[in-house]
């Protein structure tokens, strides 16, 4: 007690030089707190969205389906087994039929992936319901992202290109009866959702789907031919894409706490210099010495906690702001790959707070100590007279 | 300027009798590496002081005074023979038990008074007392009676950077005297301080040790000193040359004079 007591009268005692010191530290702690809190916050954004938008709890997918290779479409696309139509009959899963297919909008090609949905569906904010429209033409709805890639607006007609499941070529009329706004690439970009049965009857594969998505009501079970990826195996690209980013942005706080440890070794090399009659005298007293490097070490590590009351005065407004009223980084999710709001708001957890608040103090206190090592070895009697380095 | 009340007021005694030798110098050599060789500051000193002294190691600069004095401050070690100070060898304690004997029984005085200039008066004065860990109620009271004794009551909250030179060493000497030890060693206490603030920092050390008994043991070369003490110890070239009591004179060949007592 005594010596956190005298170490934090030292360092008041020090200063402009320590509020200096203070402030550049506190701009780190803010800061990783900050830009941890927007990743966090974008990483439970993003897969908060996934699971309302395309993956609700989970899916099953044909074994042989591969979201990455086209080429297993075919082939994926089976009946739907029996064991789980009960639970396509209560609503609970709801089966989607992906298949390729090519769209002329303005005479241009472009690929498309068709995916069946039914219309009444509830699990996937999806709107659906729009495809319950009669008319000659297919009702189609499509993501913000591909309305704007294929220039198509609400109630165009476009001519559809598809394949059934003997390698025939068929065309029909589309229109686009519906065109909703996600954060979510992987429904939006590429793709034209359709009545389920009407794809179905257009590829020739009655009761057929390629993956089936799960209500929480529903209990998952092993089927045979089927795989069932969970929430977690499904957003797992998301969570290892924040974690690149957050070890990007890391680099950003990592030169400002560099900066601040930089100044604080400078200090404390310069303070053990200048302050080496104190450090005699201290010794003289009745210190060890081992006691004034830990009163040094102290007396530096109490920067840290000065600039996270510091940084609390001028970054919980910030932080706040960003909790509350998030930032928009005016990017489209879609260029990313990855489910992005307009809007990102920071999470600021305790656990976060208290972590970055550890992590500083102990790299304050080891960068604290390494100049403060010097007096071990300082001679008392040199010390008293200034003269020990 | 000292209280003009000093010489009506009482220090707070810690009490207890006090007696016999405190300090045991024997054949004490000190050797400092100098280019490849050594320079010899102390060369086969042997003195005792006793409890109750009030003594000065007299002598040029480079004659070893300083060095002596560290060693039985426990703050360096003797490269030959034994400093016992009260009952402890210093060369044989390790740092945390040279630590213990200074925190507990030693006091120090600096010629640059060495306050540590971020503190206040009472917090430099108090320093000692946190080391002891002695609560917070009674190192108040210590405090002030000791600051109230060097005539300092009012500059309880000044900082070092506003006292004057012999305020400085006032603060010092209560610093020292704070935690009643049984010895303070002061290195050329009044080198910094006029002729006026000298007598009076002389006559406060003088009061504690006649009051207290406190041993005293002086590094200086300062005449003014030297009128105030009981006993001399001159040294030259690491070497006692002259033992002088207030009645009685050691010389080098060992033969014993009667001397003068100093007032």
């Amino acid at each position: 007690m005594k010596l956190v007591k005298s170490a934090f009268k030292s360092l008041l005692g020090n200063g402009l030089k320590t509020w200096l010191n203070v402030f550049v530290l506190s701009i780190s702690f803010v800061l990783i707190i900050l830009l941890q809190g927007i990743l966090k916050g974008w990483s439970e954004q993003a897969i908060a969205d996934t699971i309302k938008w395309e993956i609700a709890d989970g899916q099953y997918w044909q074994n042989t389906y591969d979201p990455f290779d086209p080429f297993t479409l075919d082939s994926s696309a089976v009946v739907v087994p029996t064991a789980l139509q009960k639970g396509v009959e209560q609503h609970l899963l709801e089966p989607q039929l992906i298949t390729q297919a090519s769209i002329y909008p303005e005479g241009r090609m472009q690929n498309v992936f068709l995916r069946g949905i039914r219309p009444d569906q509830q699990l996937l904010d999806i709107l659906s319901g729009k495809l319950n429209t009669s008319g000659t033409e297919i009702p189609v709805i499509l993501g913000a992202f591909m309305a704007k890639q294929t220039k198509l607006r609400l109630n165009d007609i476009v001519t559809l290109r598809w394949r059934d499941k003997n390698g025939t070529f068929e065309a029909a009329e589309i229109r686009v009866v519906g065109i909703f706004k996600t954060t979510v690439p992987a429904i939006d970009n590429g793709n034209i959702w359709l009545p389920l049965a009407k794809l179905q009857e257009m590829t020739l594969r009655p009761d057929c789907a390629n993956i089936i998505v799960k209500s929480p009501a529903f209990q998952a079970k092993d089927i045979e031919g089927w795989k069932f990826q969970d929430v977690a195996k499904l957003t797992e690209s998301t969570t290892k894409l924040v974690k690149t980013k957050s070890a990007g942005t890391s680099m950003f706080y990592f030169i400002f706490l560099l900066l601040a440890m930089l100044a604080i070794f400078d200090t404390q090399l310069l303070s053990v210099f200048r302050r080496q009659r104190e450090i005699g005298t201290m010794v003289a007293l009745g210190m060890t010495p081992r006691q004034v490097v830990w009163h040094f070490t102290l007396e530096g590590t109490f920067n840290s906690l000065l600039a996270f009351a510091v940084g609390a005065v001028w970054g919980t407004p910030l932080i706040l702001y960003m909790v509350y009223k998030g930032v928009s980084f005016n990017m489209d999710a879609n260029e990313l790959g990855i489910a992005m709001a307009d809007t990102m708001y920071a999470t600021v957890t305790p656990t976060l707070v208290v972590g970055t608040m550890i992590f500083i103090l102990i790299v304050t206190a080891i960068v604290s100590y390494l100049p403060a090592r010097k007096i071990a070895k300082m001679n008392p009697t040199d010390a008293i007279r200034g003269k020990a380095l | 300027m000292i209280n003009k009340d000093l010489n009506n007021q009482s220090f707070p005694s810690s009490g207890g009798v006090r007696g016999g030798v405190i300090v045991e110098v024997k054949n004490l050599v000190k050797k400092f590496p100098v280019g490849a060789g050594f320079f010899t500051a102390l060369d086969g000193i042997n003195l005792q002081f006793a409890e109750g002294e009030f003594t000065g190691l007299v002598g040029p600069s480079g004659s070893g005074k300083t060095t002596l004095l560290n060693i039985i401050g426990s703050l360096d070690v003797p490269t030959d023979g034994e400093v016992v100070v009260l009952g402890k060898s210093v060369g044989k304690l390790n740092a945390r038990q040279a630590a213990q004997l200074r925190k507990e029984e030693l006091g120090f005085i600096f010629q640059s008074y060495n306050l540590l200039p971020v503190y206040t008066v009472f917090e430099n004065v108090e320093f000692p007392l946190l080391l002891l860990n002695m609560s917070a109620d009674e190192r108040k009271k210590r405090v002030l009676e000791t600051l109230e004794w060097v005539g300092l009551s009012d500059k309880v909250n000044s900082r070092p950077a506003q006292l004057s030179g012999g305020e400085c060493q006032r603060v010092a000497i209560a610093r020292a005297m704070v935690k009643r030890p049984l010895l303070v060693l002061a290195d050329e206490p009044t080198a910094n301080l006029d002729s006026v603030n000298s007598h009076n920092i002389l006559k406060t050390m003088l009061k504690l040790n006649n009051e207290l008994k406190t041993s005293f043991i002086f590094a200086t070369h300062d005449e003014k000193v030297i009128g105030y003490l009981k006993r001399i110890v001159r040294l030259q070239d690491g070497k006692v040359v002259e033992d002088v009591f207030a009645g009685r004179k050691t010389t080098d060949d060992g033969q014993q004079k009667m001397e003068s007592s100093k007032s």
